[in-house]
């Protein structure tokens, strides 16, 4: 393998593996239970079995708390991590569309407004790893059905 | 074919280069494949027969007058007799081919299982089933209102017996299991679990899907009533299963699924069927990767299925010494080689399996990440899921060394 080639792939899983995603999966945010959840949703990769939990407390339209837990691979435990340092305390309004930008951002969509996504931009080197796509997106998928069941309460 | 082996010893230079695939690189590094248990790579010669086929004799078979259609159903018919002596079937006619092992085992679940398990009956099964063994067994009980009860396993990952016949009620209806389990490598006493099952008048199923690539197997001898397998695990092409089962069973056994090929008469108000095999072989079935199986058992006939089997003993003995002395590996299955197929399972340190795959793959080197089709055994462990290495006739201990430092790089790279 050139000198080149060997570059480039480091840094490929340099970028798979960012920093700010290891200090995640090694000091997770949020991980744990919450005392009276308004809703939790349970969230399955049936191809690799990542498990990931969100609940969520959502008080007059605002995500008041949120954890989560769960057992998987680094980028789906660090994924979930930063998913709830960047939505705690928004409202659901905005959380929807957060999670809508950072879903498309992952199927590499070029409209997505990379500055709304702060530190969660650091995700997008995934996408040149493609069985890793849904374990970066699990997080995002279970609170969005977290949404769902707090909303139809 | 070259000389493949010498004195009972595989020539793994000469059986490499029958592997067109193994000459690749992966990430700029030479592939090394670990990945066995998954699906086998294919030699030239299997290669060989499909093109030969589209390219030669291409027919559709039973049915037509012409020459070509002779020569497909004769090649066709052929492999059948091949899979038949390779396995040690009395004939042709208990040999079934279906699409895979699940596929195998679902039409037992279906043609067998619907007619003889009912209300209240009981199914054995194992705690280390793949799911293709444990899902149509589900389904079915569910359907008839019928109990599964499971083999337990030991720490070791080997089944335990001790209480093996408090598990049979005069309700129990049919014993499934695996040979060798595919998540831990482990070689289960068949033979032993089929005759106690047996002498109870229990129906048997063994899925011999991670056993007949990779060491002799006599159906006989088992003694099962049903033996599943595939042959893309055993140098075969994708898209081919075989159902072996006892000839009564078949005779008594409606079909799994109707149409073209599976019949005798037909008239508007009903239909005969045909004779065995083809009863259960409704329409056109997989041709090309039938013959195609031949040739794969041509293969390993000629390499001997004895041979295959130390050949992996010591593949297996090597990549666990060398896992051991990484001290932070934690290994799955029994200690004993001799007790295990060409299958290893392991954690590393805190690393999910996943994140070594990655890494690993980045040295060219492919192995299997995750719970491996047995989500309740991964749950038994302790685990959500394992790094698992699985070897064959063409790995090597120079392979199993570009492992061991694809570990070591992955060490660091997260630390």
């Amino acid at each position: 393998m050139s000198s080149e080639e060997y570059r480039r792939q480091e840094s490929e899983l340099d970028e798979l593996y960012r920093d700010i995603i290891i200090d995640h999966y090694r000091n997770p945010r949020h991980r744990g239970h919450l005392t009276a959840p308004s809703a939790s949703h349970e969230g399955l990769n049936p191809l690799c079995g990542d498990e990931v939990t969100v609940e969520v407390v959502v008080d007059g339209g605002t995500l008041a708390e949120i954890a989560y837990s769960g057992s998987g691979c680094s980028i789906s435990q660090s994924a979930a991590s930063m998913m709830t340092e960047a939505v705690a305390g928004k409202s659901v309004a905005e959380t929807r569309r957060l999670i809508g930008d950072f879903t498309a951002m992952m199927r590499g969509e070029e409209s997505v407004d990379a500055e709304a996504l702060g530190d969660l931009e650091a995700m997008s080197g995934v996408r040149k790893f493609p069985v890793r796509i849904k374990c970066a997106t699990l997080a995002w998928h279970t609170l969005a059905e977290a949404l769902e069941e707090a909303s139809a309460d | 074919m070259r000389q493949e082996t010498r004195d009972g010893v595989l020539d793994v230079v000469a059986i490499r280069s029958d592997f067109p695939i193994l000459e690749r690189e992966v990430h700029g590094k030479r592939l090394v494949y670990l990945d066995n248990a998954a699906t086998s790579q294919k030699p030239r010669q299997v290669i060989d027969a499909l093109v030969r086929y589209y390219e030669t004799y291409n027919a559709n078979i039973h049915r037509a007058v012409h020459a070509l259609g002779e020569e497909a159903t004769a090649a066709y018919e052929e492999a059948r007799e091949k899979v038949a002596r390779f396995i040690g079937a009395p004939s042709s006619e208990s040999v079934i081919f279906t699409r895979n092992t699940t596929e195998a085992i679902n039409l037992v679940a279906y043609a067998w299982g619907r007619a003889n398990v009912g209300e209240g009956d009981e199914i054995i099964l194992t705690q280390m089933e793949h799911h293709s063994n444990l899902i149509p067994w589900q389904q079915l009980a569910a359907e008839k209102g019928a109990t599964i009860r499971y083999i337990e396993i030991t720490p070791e990952g080997t089944l335990e017996l001790g209480n093996l016949s408090a598990l049979f009620s005069p309700r129990t209806k049919l014993l499934a299991m695996p040979h060798v389990s595919n998540s831990l490598g482990t070689i289960n006493p068949a033979e032993e679990i089929v005759a106690e099952a047996s002498k109870r008048g229990v129906t048997t199923l063994v899925d011999g899907a991670q056993a007949m690539p990779h060491m002799p197997v006599d159906v006989q001898a088992v003694g099962a009533d049903f033996y599943a397998f595939s042959a893309h695990k055993m140098l075969g092409p994708t898209g081919v299963g075989v159902l072996y089962a006892r000839r009564e069973l078949l005779e008594e056994m409606a079909p799994f699924l109707g149409g073209g090929e599976m019949i005798l008469k037909v008239t508007f108000e009903g239909a005969t069927w045909n004779d065995l095999p083809w009863k259960f072989e409704a329409g056109t079935p997989n041709i090309a990767d039938v013959i195609a199986f031949g040739s794969a058992i041509d293969y390993l006939d000629a390499l001997g299925m004895d041979n295959v089997r130390r050949h992996e003993i010591e593949v297996t003995t090597y990549a666990l010494e060398r896992l051991r002395a990484l001290d932070d590996v934690t290994l799955y299955g029994p200690d004993d080689p001799e007790q295990r197929g060409g299958v290893v399972s392991f954690n590393f340190g805190d690393l999910h399996p996943h994140d070594v795959g990655t890494i690993l793959d980045r040295h060219g080197v492919a192995i299997r990440a995750g719970h491996h089709c047995t989500q309740p055994l991964m749950r038994c462990l302790g685990v959500t899921g394992t790094a698992r290495a699985s070897f064959y006739i063409y790995n090597t201990q120079e392979e199993v060394d570009a492992l061991i430092e694809g570990l070591k790089a992955a060490r660091d790279f997260f630390n």
